[in-house]
């Protein structure tokens, strides 16, 4: 199943997403095939005003353009996704927790999408650690 | 019979404004009601509404949203404003008016305020809501019987019809001057087409920026704000009176958005205060090029606007670029064309973001017989418009229609 996973360039998440026979939907993915294959020049992320206007079907003009030109990259894939996980409470160095009113939308477009997502907060200790991955496994395995 | 508005709000009463939203909303008999929530209320409601705004007051408006869902709080419309740049504030608005809307009948209305709102920029807005509520009935009717008129005094253009047995019999307009005189240039001919005389009319519905002063002076059966009128006008005239429909009508000071359910308004944005997204943009266009408006939508048809960006915010940055790129040369077709859609952007970046476009979608209003405008609002909404025969006497068809049902 797809996986939405939040912060959306997670590289821990996306590899336990992977690592559980899913496929997850990431920044990453959505950020290289932009540096990839479009042949447009507007590092580092390629991120257009097409794109920016683009994310008006998200956020009206008012809204910043930076919070449109993420959800721009971040909506179509939460559009796409069966299922998400999200971690709570990130620190800075994880992950792109740059912007917070992205970060809400996020997970606002999430619980309108109706789809299971599991919530879980960023691990404190080894022990934390264990658990967070014990609980994603059970996640994703319960998927159907 | 007063009218409930709820106002879902942050921020009006540290801008100076809470007072001007008061006076709108008394001046059309209704009254500004805050639904009630308890503090141990508020987080439960934003949990269940799934956006959890920093700010503590947008939660507020969260609990007060869900009150008026659960139909815990009794009102008859719903006004939700924020501060005008507040990106938290504007992403609450909108979503709490989709939720109003998926949970609610009511009619609602969004509004970003800045501290220089007056009563009077709210008036239109409030006055719809009111008669949204108050005329149900009269809105649902579909046909018009007897002989009535229709008088729409807008910005630009003032426009008569007359109406017999739910038939356009006669018709005229005018670039707007003085409002009487205006009105009455058109009604004569408009009676005069028809072959029927002023005695013979059995009702006038005015509406548009002069509806007050015309209807004193015709002694008008309905007196009524535009975005209820103009919505009846353009579903009779694009036949579809039934269902949902979105209702574009750019005119030459100001915009109108309008989703409506069986012709009925339930949302409504109203804008224009930059005349770069209005007709009036397009009017200093084809002067500068030396053409009639009219033959502008044809032009620019022929024209590609990639050829010749033209993306400014604001009319007169708009002419610089207009002159800009016939400096370098570009084929007239290309800069009329880009112009028209630069005004399309313009109306879906700062106006159908406050609504959710529902098909058909109908394009009215003097600026759809512009062809080349209508082709670029298809190319930005993904499906061409509809534009109804008449489209420009929307006004005045849905005055008579309506005045019709006061008989």
């Amino acid at each position: 199943m797809k996986i939405f996973i939040d912060p959306p360039n997670s590289l821990v998440l996306f590899d336990l997403v992977e690592r559980f026979g899913h496929e997850p939907l990431s920044a990453m993915a959505a950020i290289q095939e932009r540096v990839d294959n479009i042949e447009i020049d507007m590092p580092p992320m390629n991120v257009t005003l097409d794109d920016v206007v683009k994310g008006l079907k998200y956020a009206g003009v008012e809204v910043p353009s930076g919070v449109r030109g993420r959800l721009a990259v971040w909506g179509p894939m939460i559009e796409e996704a069966e299922a998400a996980i999200v971690m709570d409470e990130c620190p800075y160095s994880f992950g792109c927790v740059g912007c917070e009113r992205s970060n809400l939308m996020v997970k606002y477009l999430l619980k309108r999408r109706g789809i299971p997502v599991l919530h879980v907060d960023y691990p404190e200790d080894d022990a934390q650690a264990t658990d967070l991955v014990a609980r994603i496994k059970e996640f994703l395995e319960g998927l159907q | 019979m007063t009218i409930k508005i709820a106002q879902l709000s942050c921020g009006t009463e540290y801008s100076s404004v809470q007072y001007e939203i008061d006076k709108a909303a008394r001046s059309v008999g209704a009254k500004i009601v805050y639904p009630d929530v308890s503090a141990s209320e508020i987080d439960e409601a934003v949990r269940r509404f799934g956006f959890t705004p920093r700010s503590n007051q947008l939660k507020l408006m969260i609990a007060r949203a869900v009150r008026l869902a659960d139909g815990k709080y009794d009102a008859d419309a719903v006004f939700i404003t924020t501060c005008f740049r507040c990106a938290e504030g504007a992403l609450v608005r909108n979503e709490l008016r989709r939720f109003i809307q998926e949970n609610t009948r009511l009619p609602v209305v969004t509004y970003s305020f800045t501290e220089r709102l007056k009563a009077s920029q709210l008036l239109t807005r409030m006055e719809a809501l009111v008669t949204i509520v108050t005329r149900k009935e009269l809105l649902a009717r579909e046909r018009q019987t007897g002989i009535t008129v229709g008088l729409d005094s807008g910005s630009s253009t003032t426009k008569a019809v007359v109406m017999e047995n739910n038939k356009i019999i006669g018709k005229d307009w005018t670039p707007s001057g003085d409002v009487v005189k205006s009105a009455t240039t058109v009604l004569e001919n408009a009676l005069k087409m028809a072959g029927v005389e002023m005695k013979q009319v059995e009702a006038i519905g005015t509406t548009g920026y002069g509806r007050f002063t015309l209807g004193e002076h015709f002694g008008a059966k309905l007196v009524q704000e535009e975005l209820t009128v103009n919505s009846k006008g353009a579903v009779w005239l694009a036949d579809r009176q039934r269902g949902e429909a979105t209702i574009i009508d750019i005119g030459g000071m100001d915009n109108k958005a309008i989703t409506v359910r069986d012709g009925v308004p339930d949302n409504f944005t109203m804008g224009g205060i930059c005349a770069g997204a209005s007709g009036r943009f397009l009017e200093m266009t084809s002067r500068r090029l030396k053409i009639e408006v009219t033959e502008l939508g044809k032009l620019a048809d022929q024209g590609n606007w990639r050829n010749a960006k033209m993306n400014s915010y604001c009319s007169v940055f708009g002419i610089q670029d207009l002159v800009t790129t016939l400096g370098e040369g570009k084929r007239f077709e290309d800069v009329a064309a880009a112009a028209c859609h630069s005004v399309a952007e313009q109306v879906y970046e700062q106006q159908l973001q406050e609504i959710d476009v529902r098909r058909p979608i109908i394009q009215v209003g003097g600026t759809s017989l512009i062809s080349g405008l209508v082709t670029a609002v298809g190319e930005v909404l993904g499906e061409r418009p509809i534009v109804p025969p008449d489209s420009q006497y929307i006004g005045a068809v849905g005055g008579a229609l309506l005045s019709s049902g006061m008989l």
